[in-house]
């Protein structure tokens, strides 16, 4: 018994420092790269860019704060760059209509909880690949876009719309403050809800979960239903910056949320992610297309750097678990 | 490719240890296997047998030490150096691909081809080849997975020995082969032998190692005990005692238990894997056991009942109230709860921890408000359990896959008391786990039905059936043919109602 006792108190010390750097690791990369920003770019610290920066992270960071549960559970979500466009058309639309700001945002909100509805009970109830059910209502919800809005951008008239958009409390910006509440909610959602730790056991391991009796398909249908909904809300929060809901907007940012999320840590195959993660993935993602801007280089040339950094981060991850 | 291997070569362990973290797995293992003989390894699970076997084929790197074949000194870093140098392990789950051909995956790596274009016909041919004398009835055009597991271990074990290695190990070779399959690999085991190769045997089965083994080492805790080099001489206790580390005269530690009333009522069930309504019921306090062959819907008869597979006719009743059971949430709700016979598949959260394993079933039931996690309250729970069921773990927040198969059955265990608990079913709950770890589990399925629990245990384990039962079923086919009380209840009567036989 004590030699058991004795065999299983190997080296602790070594561990807990591994561990701290698992979990953090990407956390300091991101603060290392704004430190670097700082000290080597002009005017990266500048109100100006810093306001720039908060509000080019806060649509990505609001998205993604749900994929991360998507991704946890094991599956992904294609549609949400597509729900991000409705949602503002959607919007615009219907305030163009009934000069309503409330029906507009809630008439938006409802469109996304309704996508996101049907992403999750075609996938949890009828047992389709989520690639598949998502990349379907990807390509509908963009056709709807385009058919509420007859192709063109919408314009809003009515300013307090603008309010979610260009707003700011105590200096901040709305949607800085929105994404900031995103992250604290959902990264409390994930920890201390049993919602959110079914949702890291369904993406452990689904057929232990079903046993252990979580009721595995209802929360799927609520992950992707959410999903839905934050989506919306970006898209929502999006249009009032642009003061216009447009169609073709949000195209290939499904893939750059799932970049972030990814980069920060977030397993693709479930069962493994944080808020953190998230934090740090949109953050460095933000960051280093910041710089690059400020750098005045060329868009062609940010696709390849951002691409290299993505398969840069897994790579390393990979090795990481060996 | 493969490296001057004299048949005369014999297989050393230098100093071998290996650790993960927070758990040693293996510390200084030092002994020699001779070439023309077959070696046991034994000890407990958690002992490092399975961890030793995976540094031999070069899955895992050792932390220190090396190995010896013949006068060459080796570190395997990858599979592919150890099957370089004359290596094969056949591991407990097999490494093939179920949807491909039985020749695909005989041939896989090296498929012959012109330019990249495979020859079906060749490959065919060789794969014939390759099974000639082993398994000359498998079809190598059929698909992997139409096989049954005997046969896919015996096209694992021809892939072995296509490679002509000179060292093959078995890890647990016939936790599933039926009692003809493991004729035949007793046969082909002899015959490596005689070959003159070196064989290392992983069991946990007394009479095979006897039967065919000509030296045992014996591991505890990730040490090396000691190595019998004379097996006559050896007894059957002595080799358990060394093992355990204790004498266990009787691990099943059976003593009277008052019933207290019938519990379960199970009329006329039918559905997937029953042939035959089937009835029965089980009492408060009382341990039934279902013996049975493997594919005698013992495990589809425990699916039913968990609510994971529907019922087509009949009905459950338990205290007098008949049972929905449309999901495995329904027959949670009412207190009859699963341990899976596919621990790793159906039973753990792998990347969870010990603590996340235990509370993932009670969490709903104790969330406040319905959603929000009581922390305090599952870190308390975890400990109770792990204390409660003796759970060897170097903290609550130890990821689970690092604890051996015994501590996770009780992980599961330990989340199911966590629940309101009427009637436990269990199925296989000692497979693959060692002696000492078994003998902590029937004493928790005693005390369990003395508290008044109705206790169904399925298992294929002749003894351990009898050992810790109150009344035996046996099932065959899809049907209960037999039932048997403790008292008589004898080998021979069991297998007897076990065996198949045709129906009119």
């Amino acid at each position: 018994m004590s030699a058991q006792q004795n065999a299983l108190a190997a080296p602790r010390q070594g561990l807990n420092m591994r561990r701290f750097l698992d979990d953090w690791v990407m956390v300091l990369a991101a603060l290392g790269i704004f430190a670097l920003s700082a000290i080597f770019i002009d005017n990266f610290l500048s109100p100006l860019n810093m306001r720039g920066l908060g509000l080019a992270i806060s649509t990505v960071g609001i998205a993604a704060c749900t994929m991360l549960f998507c991704l946890a559970s094991g599956h992904f979500d294609l549609s949400v760059g597509s729900v991000i466009a409705c949602a503002g058309v959607v919007a615009a639309v219907v305030m163009r209509d009934t000069e309503s700001v409330m029906l507009g945002v809630s008439a938006a909100l409802a469109m996304g909880l309704v996508v996101g509805l049907i992403n999750g009970i075609v996938i949890a109830k009828l047992r389709i690949n989520a690639l598949i059910a998502t990349l379907a209502t990807m390509q509908i919800v963009r056709g709807l876009a385009y058919i509420f809005s007859d192709g063109k951008a919408v314009g809003v008239m009515q300013e307090e719309f603008f309010l979610y958009g260009n707003g700011s409390l105590l200096g901040v910006p709305v949607p800085i403050l929105i994404t900031i509440l995103c992250f604290v909610f959902f990264g409390w959602l994930l920890n201390y809800t049993t919602y959110g730790r079914n949702t890291m056991a369904i993406g452990g391991n689904q057929e232990a979960a079903l046993l252990a009796g979580v009721n595995v398909d209802r929360t799927k249908i609520i992950i992707f239903a959410v999903h839905g909904l934050v989506g919306a809300l970006a898209g929502v929060v999006l249009a009032s910056r642009m003061t216009s809901g447009q169609p073709m907007i949000g195209q290939g940012f499904e893939l750059t949320v799932i970049s972030a999320c990814v980069l920060g840590g977030v397993s693709l195959s479930g069962g493994i992610g944080r808020i953190r993660h998230v934090i740090a993935g949109v953050l460095i993602l933000a960051i280093i297309e910041n710089a690059m801007n400020l750098k005045n280089i060329d868009t062609f040339y940010q696709y390849v750097i951002r691409g290299t950094i993505l398969l840069l981060a897994v790579i390393i991850d990979q090795l990481k678990q060996r | 490719m493969l490296q001057h291997v004299n048949s005369g070569d014999s297989l050393r362990f230098n100093g071998i240890g290996k650790t993960f973290p927070g758990v040693r797995a293996l510390s200084e293992i030092s002994f020699e296997a001779r070439p023309g003989s077959v070696h046991a390894l034994m000890g407990e699970n958690g002992a490092g047998k399975s961890t030793l076997l995976k540094i031999l084929g070069g899955a895992y790197a050792p932390s220190s030490g090396d190995l010896k074949i013949g006068p060459r000194t080796l570190v395997f870093r990858s599979a592919g150096e150890s099957i370089a140098s004359g290596v094969a392990v056949i591991h407990q789950e097999l490494h093939l691909v179920p949807e491909m051909s039985v020749a695909e995956n005989l041939m896989l790596g090296h498929m012959p081809s012109r330019f990249g274009v495979v020859n079906r016909r060749a490959m065919q041919q060789q794969a014939r080849e390759l099974l000639k004398g082993l398994a000359d009835e498998i079809d190598p055009a059929t698909r992997l997975g139409n096989l049954s597991l005997g046969q896919r271990q015996l096209v694992e074990i021809a892939k072995a020995m296509s490679r002509n290695a000179h060292v093959i190990a078995f890890d647990e070779p016939t936790s599933s082969l039926s009692a003809r399959e493991i004729e035949r690999l007793m046969a082909i085991i002899g015959r490596l032998r005689d070959e003159g190769r070196v064989v290392l045997y992983v069991s946990h089965r007394m009479e095979e190692i006897f039967r065919i083994c000509d030296a045992v080492t014996v591991f505890k805790d990730g040490r090396f005990i000691r190595t019998f080099e004379d097996m006559g001489a050896l007894s059957h206790d002595e080799l358990v005692t060394c093992m355990v580390g204790r004498d266990i005269q009787d691990i099943y530690n059976y003593r009277p238990r008052e019933q207290q009333g019938e519990a379960l009522r199970v009329e006329g069930l039918l559905g997937h894997g029953l042939q035959v309504p089937v009835s029965f019921s089980v009492s408060r306090g009382e341990v039934l056991g279902f013996f049975g062959l493997v594919g005698a819907g013992r495990t589809e008869l425990l699916r039913l009942l968990a609510g994971l597979a529907p019922h087509k006719a009949g009905t459950v009743q338990l205290d007098g109230q008949t049972l929905k059971l449309r999901s495995a949430r329904d027959a949670i709700a009412s207190g009859v709860l699963l341990c899976p016979e596919d621990r790793k598949k159906e039973g753990i959260v792998p990347l969870g921890s010990v603590a996340e394993n235990i509370n993932i079933g009670a969490r709903g039931r104790n969330a406040r408000l319905g959603c929000l996690v009581q922390g305090r309250w599952e870190r308390e729970n975890a400990d109770r359990q792990i204390r409660a069921l003796n759970i060897k773990t170097p903290s609550p927040d130890q990821q689970i896959v690092y604890l051996s198969g015994g501590n996770q059955q009780k992980v599961i265990l330990g989340r199911w008391l966590s629940m309101p608990m009427k009637v436990l079913l269990l199925d296989e709950p000692t497979r693959g786990i060692d002696i000492g770890a078994k003998a902590e589990i029937y004493q928790i399925i005693h005390d369990l039905a003395a508290s008044g629990i109705a206790v169904i245990v399925v298992s294929s384990d002749l003894m351990e059936v009898i050992g810790i039962s109150d009344r035996i079923l046996v099932m065959s086919e899809g049907a209960i043919t037999g039932e048997v009380t403790r008292d008589q209840a004898e080998e021979s009567c069991l297998l007897q109602l076990a065996l198949p036989r045709t129906r009119g």
